[in-house]
């Protein structure tokens, strides 16, 4: 029941400077890379030991969601083995132990993106939901006819659609900020864009088919000076970047628990003080009131008066136990790690003949999306699963972003912490026999 | 690898290559599409009939190579025969991609034997049949976009 990770943390540590993602390490930096032991981390994800068809599994379809270690799956099982109740609600023991857990863990999320305050943490059921709650509660308030809202060529759907939806219903419009062919968004397009009728600016952090990290601190900034509220979709920030969404200055940051080692259905909503008090509640029901009478109720404070209903709570308690382990981990470390195994899968995959790969942008997470020539990507989807291959293939939700770059579906590999380099070899010795079926 | 070569067999692969029947008919009496949003395979079956027999058929579109061969043996083994016979070819075909192979007389397979192996692969089903959904709306004359999803 130890809640301590599997991870020799080395003397070098706290010595480390934060290293920008995208800039080729330093030797010096390789070398202490190798202080990281992925074998160790490794054994704290028990699936990390099953075998697929025949084969060790190696699963390199972390974007879509991660693997749990044995931390997060005790802390779930001690939940509901020992502390199992509702929140806010009783008076008895294990309703204290429950909420005071809850509670906990709303910290640990408050800590971990840098919020000010328990108040801007609304616990969700995951980025989904988050931008919605924005969507319906904000957005219905604040945008009106002729009104504009920015999102960019690279979102996933779920940051495209509530915004569609939005601006159909207010008559407003939604401008789409254009890519480059590396994937990268375009500044000086987003810059024209923006205009006194902007009311809100929704963009990912880092994109989940192309791996893209955008440069959000600067569009937030360019945001506000044209008096427009920014959401970000962090779905893939969180796993790969260490956030502060004080020193971004976003409005809304939003993601889930499930890409960052922790369980499903389960995420944050970060969204600063005083735009959240002057929101309207996003549901109805327990727990988001003060009181009711059938002639009028009273909303509860920030942070509950968006958490209608009994939260998903062993959800929550899980999600903090994740970040509780990949902060022990070292964020820093967990990026080098995988900065690593992203420049030496793309290194060898580009060894291979036919095959391009989509997104090639200089700052980006551990995600290879890639075509091979003449093979269609679900056929080498089907070849690598024989292999105990786990990758995505398909239009990854973003069906806008594979029109943009003419192809109908991408293979994608996403590497996470427990990732290694021979996986990444296992992945290109499967693509060779793909190659081999199809030539 | 067996099971790869089972579904990978050498007739898919050619008909993935070279797709027969693989264009637009321009007398084609009724048009319709097939997509499967899933994996973002999307075809165009082109249909000329004559009374109830099917004179031509043809396709264009992308997709894996699954269906990309399904639906060129498709058009192939339809060409010159009734509406029921392409129905009931179908069926067969269905249960063959199912895993519900016993009994099936392998003469009226022919080279749909080909596909055999996909019933090893539930997720590849809907790839194998999608020509053949898109087919059938043709012949019912509905003429609607189809989707397996």
């Amino acid at each position: 029941m130890s809640a301590e990770p599997n991870v020799v943390l080395s003397r070098e540590d706290g010595e480390e400077s934060p290293r920008k993602i995208g800039t080729d390490p330093s030797p010096s930096t390789r070398l202490r890379m190798t202080k990281y032991d992925v074998q160790r981390v490794r054994e704290d994800f028990p699936i990390l030991r099953r075998e697929v068809r025949g084969n060790p599994l190696v699963y390199l379809d972390n974007a879509a969601t991660t693997q749990k270690p044995q931390q997060v799956i005790d802390r779930l099982v001690r939940y509901y083995a020992e502390e199992n109740s509702n929140v806010h609600r009783g008076v008895h023991y294990l309703s204290e132990v429950a909420t005071a857990a809850y509670e906990g863990a709303r910290t640990t999320v408050t800590r971990f993106l840098n919020a000010r305050s328990e108040k801007e943490i609304v616990l969700t059921r995951g980025t989904t939901e988050g931008i919605n709650l924005v969507a319906y509660s904000w957005g219905r308030k604040n945008v009106g006819a002729g009104d504009e809202v920015i999102i960019s060529a690279i979102e996933h759907h779920s940051n495209i659609v509530p915004w569609q939806q939005l601006t159909e219903e207010k008559k407003a419009t939604l401008k789409i900020i254009p890519v480059n062919d590396a994937g990268e968004i375009d500044l000086d397009a987003y810059a024209k864009l923006l205009n006194e009728r902007t009311k809100l600016v929704a963009v990912g952090h880092a994109s989940n088919a192309l791996g893209t990290i955008n440069p959000i601190k600067k569009m937030i900034a360019m945001a506000h000076d044209a008096g427009a509220v920014v959401v970000i979709d962090g779905a893939q920030g969180v796993p790969h970047l260490t956030i502060d969404v004080q020193d971004l200055d976003c409005d809304f940051y939003a993601f889930s628990g499930h890409k960052v080692y922790g369980p499903t259905g389960v995420g944050a909503l970060y969204g600063k003080e005083a735009l959240l008090e002057a929101m309207p509640p996003f549901m109805g029901g327990g727990d988001m009131i003060l009181s009711v009478s059938f002639e009028k109720t009273t909303y509860n404070a920030l942070p509950y008066k968006f958490e209608a209903g009994t939260p998903n709570i062993a959800g929550v308690i899980g999600l903090a136990a994740a970040l509780d382990y990949v902060t022990h981990v070292g964020l820093e470390r967990i990026a080098a790690h995988e900065h690593d195994l992203l420049l030496y899968a793309t290194d060898r995959l580009l060894g291979l003949d036919g095959i391009r790969i989509i997104g090639t942008a200089r700052e980006k997470a551990s995600v290879i999306s890639f075509v091979l020539e003449g093979v269609h990507p679900h056929d080498i989807g089907t070849i690598l699963d024989q292999e105990g291959i786990a990758i995505r293939t398909g239009h990854h939700c973003a069906q806008p972003l594979m029109m943009r770059f003419n192809v109908p579906a991408t293979g994608r590999a996403s590497f996470a912490l427990y990732n290694t380099r021979e996986e990444a070899d296992a992945l290109v010795a499967g693509l060779k026999k793909v190659i081999e079926v199809f030539r | 690898m067996s099971d790869l070569r089972e579904l990978y067999q050498q007739v898919i692969l050619d008909h993935n290559k070279n797709p027969r029947n693989f264009k637009e008919l321009p007398a084609a009496t009724s048009k319709v599409e097939g997509y499967n949003p899933l994996c973002g395979d999307h075809y165009t079956i082109y249909l000329q009939l004559d009374g109830d027999t099917i004179r031509d058929v043809g396709f264009t579109g992308n997709g894996c190579a699954i269906s990309k061969s399904s639906a060129s043996v498709m058009t192939s083994s339809v060409k010159g025969k009734t509406k029921e016979e392409a129905d009931r070819l179908f069926d067969v075909f269905q249960k063959l991609v199912t895993g519900h192979a016993a009994g099936l007389d392998e003469a009226e397979l022919g080279r749909l034997a080909a596909f055999s192996g996909v019933s090893e692969f539930p997720a590849r089903v809907k790839c194998a049949t999608l020509a053949w959904h898109t087919l059938r709306s043709a012949l019912q004359g509905i003429g609607e976009k189809v989707s397996t999803e």
